[in-house]
C-alpha cells in the first residue's frame, strides 16, 4: 500500500487508470513518486513532461506541473520548460517508441546538450496502446502484430545509446526491482545534467501473449533470471550476456550543464551588449 | 502607412533621430518588434528565408536575460516554445514552407491546450523544397487548415518592413488575449526587403499579458473559461499552481474526457474564441474605394505592386480600388463585401495559383465577379500587369 507521501502525488480524480491489470507501469510509476517524496520535492516545482502511449499517460495521474504532449516530442517540451525556467525539477517519462522511433532526434540531442532532464524510460519492448506492434527494442525474432513471421531488426540499446550522445546520468533496472528503480531515479534527479533510466518492463498484454509470457508473473520471473549485475557483467563473455539484461549505473560523470552554460551567455551578451 | 503621404516628404515630421528610426530588412524588424512585445524565448531552427530571425534572436535575447535555443529540428523548435510558453515565456519561433510543414502537428496541441505562441512563416514557392529564395504566397491556406482538426486562426500578413516590425507586436497581444497560436505570414520578399522602420517607444506602448489565475491553487480549474472573453485564465508551471497540459481533448478541469457534450463543448469554444474577438482581430487597408468599380485584392507584398498598380489606373481616369487584408484569418470578408457592393469586378493577385481569390467568392457571393490572378514564377507582380488588368476588364 502506497504510503500517505506518495498518495498525495497521485491524481485520483483521473483513476480508474488505463493500464492493464498487472502493467509494470504502475510499479515505475510508484518508484519514481517514491524518488520524489524521498527528495522533498515540491508539487508545484516539478514538471512531469510525457509523449503519446500507455507509458505516457503516467504524466495525467502524478500531481504535479504535467505536460502530456505530441508523441516522440516531449523532451524537445521539457527542454523549453528547463530553459525558461531552469529552477523547475523536470522528469520525463517515455516509453521505448515514444524514446527511440519517432522521437529518437530529441532523445539523442538531450543527451548531447546534457540538459537537467531526467528521462525515465519505461521499456516494454512493444508498442502496447495501439495493440502490439514492434518497436525498436523488440529482440529480434520476437513475434509482434506487424513481425508476423517473427522480428528481423536489431534492436537499440537504449543505455549505450545515450552514453554515446553524451548524457551525464545512464542507469538500467527491471520492474523486477522496484527498489532499485527509486535509488537510480532519485540518483538521476539529484544529477545536475541529463539522466536516462531504462526501467525495462513487461506488456504481458500484447507482447506476453505472442512470446510466452502471458501473465505478470511469468515476467517477473524472466526478469529475475534474465537480470545480470553490472559488475558481474563485466566477468562474463559476450555469449554469456547474450540475452541477459544488465543492470546498474553505466555512467555518472559530472559534464557541463546545458542551462548553465546558457546562464554564462547571459553573462556574457550583457557584458558585450 | 504606404498611402500618399509617403510621395511628400515635406510632410513628415522633423527631426527624427536613429533612435526612432531604423533601416532594418524585414526579418530584422519581425525580430525587433516581438523584442518590444515582450518576447523572451526562442527556439527554431535554421531555414531559408526565415534564418534572420532566428540570428537577431541568438544575439538580442540574452542581452535582456531571455532564451534563445537552435533545436535539433523544426518540430522541436516550436516543441520548446510551446513548452517554454507554458512555463510563463512569450515565445517565438521562425520558418520557412518544409519547417511551416513540420511544425503543423505540435500547432495542433497549442490549439487544443490553449497555449499562447507565435509563429512566423516566411513564405517561399513550391510543394517541398521548392524554390527557397524566391517568393511565393502558397502557404495561405495552410497556414488555416494545415494541422487537423477544427480551431479558430489568427494569422497577419505584413506588406512592409514597418509592418513586419508592427503586425509582430499586435500577433503577440493577440496570442496572449486569446491563448492561442497567432501566425505571422510573411514573404521572401517582404522578410528580406530594407527599408525605413520608425519605432515604438516602450513607455508609451500598451502590450498584452495573459491572463493570470485571480484563485488560489485548490480552487484554480484550468480550463473553465471567462465567461465574456470565453478564454480561461493561465497559470505558468513553476508559479504555485499544479495542472495538466495535454492534447488530449479535455474538460474544464483539463482531464481527458469522451463525455459527448464535453467534447462539443471545448471543440465550439476554440472557434467561438475567435469569432467573438473578431473585431480585436481583424485589420485591412483600404486606398481609394469611393466609387471604386474595380477593386484589388492583395495582401502582402503583392499589396505594394497592386496598390501602385490602383494609383496609376486612377491617374489614368480609370475608377479602381485597393482593399488588402492585413489579417488573412479571419478573412475580413465581411467589410470586403460591403465595401464592394456595386463594383463590377473583383480582382485577387496572389503568388500561388489561386488560394484567397476562393475565400473573396465566398464572401462576395456572386455579386460581383471574381477574377483570380496567379503568377508562380518566384518574381513579385509588377505593378504594369495588374494594371494592364485593371484596364481590360474596366
Amino acid at each position: 500500500m502506497p504510503s500517505t507521501e506518495v498518495l498525495g502525488w497521485l491524481r485520483t480524480r483521473f483513476m480508474p487508470h488505463i493500464w492493464c491489470p498487472g502493467c509494470g507501469h504502475g510499479v515505475i510509476m510508484h518508484a519514481l513518486i517514491r524518488a520524489l517524496v524521498e527528495l522533498n520535492k515540491d508539487k508545484t516545482q516539478t514538471v512531469i513532461a510525457s509523449g503519446i502511449g500507455c507509458s505516457s499517460r503516467m504524466a495525467g495521474y502524478i500531481n504535479a506541473c504535467t505536460l502530456h504532449s505530441t508523441h516522440g516530442r516531449s523532451l524537445a517540451f521539457a527542454t523549453g520548460v528547463k530553459l525558461h525556467k531552469p529552477e523547475l525539477t523536470v522528469v520525463d517519462v517515455m516509453g521505448d517508441g515514444d524514446c527511440s522511433a519517432i522521437g529518437g532526434n530529441h532523445f539523442i540531442h538531450a543527451c548531447r546538450r546534457n540538459i537537467d532532464i531526467t528521462a525515465v524510460i519505461m521499456n516494454n519492448n512493444i508498442y502496447g496502446m495501439t495493440g502490439g506492434q514492434a518497436s525498436p527494442t523488440t529482440p529480434a525474432g520476437a513475434w509482434a502484430s506487424t513481425t508476423p513471421y517473427g522480428a528481423i531488426d536489431p534492436s537499440f540499446d537504449l543505455c549505450k545509446l545515450a552514453e554515446g550522445a553524451g548524457a551525464s546520468y545512464v542507469a538500467r533496472t527491471t520492474i523486477a526491482n522496484p527498489k532499485q528503480a527509486e535509488t537510480f531515479i532519485m540518483n538521476g534527479i539529484r544529477k545536475k545534467g541529463f539522466s536516462v533510466i531504462e526501467v525495462v518492463t513487461h506488456c504481458h498484454t500484447q507482447f506476453g501473449r505472442k512470446n510466452d509470457r502471458r501473465l505478470p508473473i511469468d515476467n517477473y520471473r524472466y526478469f529475475k533470471e534474465v537480470s545480470v549485475p553490472l559488475t558481474k557483467s563485466k566477468t562474463m563473455t559476450p555469449e554469456e550476456l547474450a540475452g541477459k539484461v544488465v543492470c546498474g549505473e553505466f555512467v555518472d560523470k559530472d559534464v557541463p550543464e546545458y542551462t548553465e552554460q546558457y546562464a554564462k551567455v547571459i553573462e556574457s551578451a550583457r557584458k558585450k551588449g | 502607412m504606404f498611402s500618399d503621404e509617403r510621395d511628400r516628404p515635406e510632410q513628415r515630421p522633423a527631426g527624427p533621430t536613429a533612435r526612432d528610426v531604423a533601416f532594418w530588412q524585414g526579418n530584422t524588424a519581425l525580430a525587433h518588434g516581438a523584442l518590444l512585445a515582450g518576447c523572451n524565448f526562442f527556439g527554431g531552427y535554421p531555414i531559408t528565408p526565415s534564418t534572420e530571425i532566428a540570428e537577431v534572436m541568438a544575439e538580442e535575447l540574452p542581452k535582456i536575460g531571455g532564451k534563445f535555443i537552435q533545436m535539433e529540428d523544426e518540430i522541436g523548435g516550436i516543441a520548446a516554445v510551446i513548452g517554454a510558453s507554458i512555463a510563463g515565456a512569450k515565445a517565438l519561433t521562425a520558418t520557412s514552407g518544409p519547417g511551416f510543414s513540420l511544425k503543423q502537428e505540435n500547432l495542433g496541441l497549442a490549439y487544443i491546450a490553449e497555449i499562447p505562441i507565435v509563429v512566423v512563416d516566411v513564405m517561399r514557392g513550391g510543394p517541398s523544397t521548392g524554390v527557397p529564395t524566391k517568393t511565393a504566397q502558397q502557404d495561405v491556406m495552410q497556414a488555416r487548415w494545415g494541422t487537423h482538426g477544427d480551431h479558430g486562426t489568427i494569422c497577419y500578413a505584413p506588406s512592409s518592413v514597418q509592418e513586419c516590425y508592427d503586425l509582430a507586436i499586435k500577433a503577440f497581444d493577440m496570442a496572449e488575449r486569446f491563448r492561442q497560436p497567432v501566425l505571422i505570414l510573411s514573404d521572401e520578399v517582404v522578410g528580406h526587403m530594407r527599408e525605413k522602420v520608425t519605432k515604438k517607444d516602450p513607455n508609451k506602448l500598451k502590450i498584452v499579458n495573459r491572463v493570470r489565475p485571480s484563485v488560489p491553487p485548490d480552487k484554480f480549474t484550468p480550463y473553465e473559461a471567462d465567461p465574456v472573453t470565453k478564454v480561461p485564465a493561465m497559470a505558468a508551471f513553476g508559479d504555485g499552481y499544479s495542472w495538466h497540459v495535454t492534447g488530449l481533448t479535455t474538460n474544464d478541469w483539463g482531464f481527458p474526457t469522451n463525455n459527448p457534450s464535453e467534447i462539443e463543448k471545448k471543440m465550439l469554444r476554440l472557434v467561438n474564441k475567435i469569432d467573438k474577438g473578431r473585431k480585436e482581430i481583424v485589420e485591412y487597408e483600404m486606398e481609394y474605394m469611393d466609387g471604386a468599380n474595380v477593386i484589388v485584392v492583395a495582401y502582402g507584398s503583392v499589396g505594394r505592386s497592386a496598390l501602385r498598380a490602383v494609383r496609376d489606373a486612377r491617374t489614368r481616369g480609370i475608377p479602381a480600388g485597393f482593399f488588402r487584408p492585413v489579417t488573412l484569418w479571419p478573412f475580413p470578408g465581411e467589410e470586403l463585401a460591403r465595401m464592394a457592393l456595386g463594383a463590377k469586378i473583383i480582382l485577387v493577385p496572389e503568388l500561388n495559383c489561386g488560394q484567397m481569390v476562393l475565400e473573396v467568392e465566398r464572401v462576395i457571393r456572386g455579386r460581383s465577379e471574381v477574377r483570380g490572378m496567379s503568377l508562380v514564377n518566384g518574381e513579385l507582380f509588377k505593378p504594369s500587369a495588374i494594371r494592364r488588368m485593371i484596364e481590360e476588364v474596366a
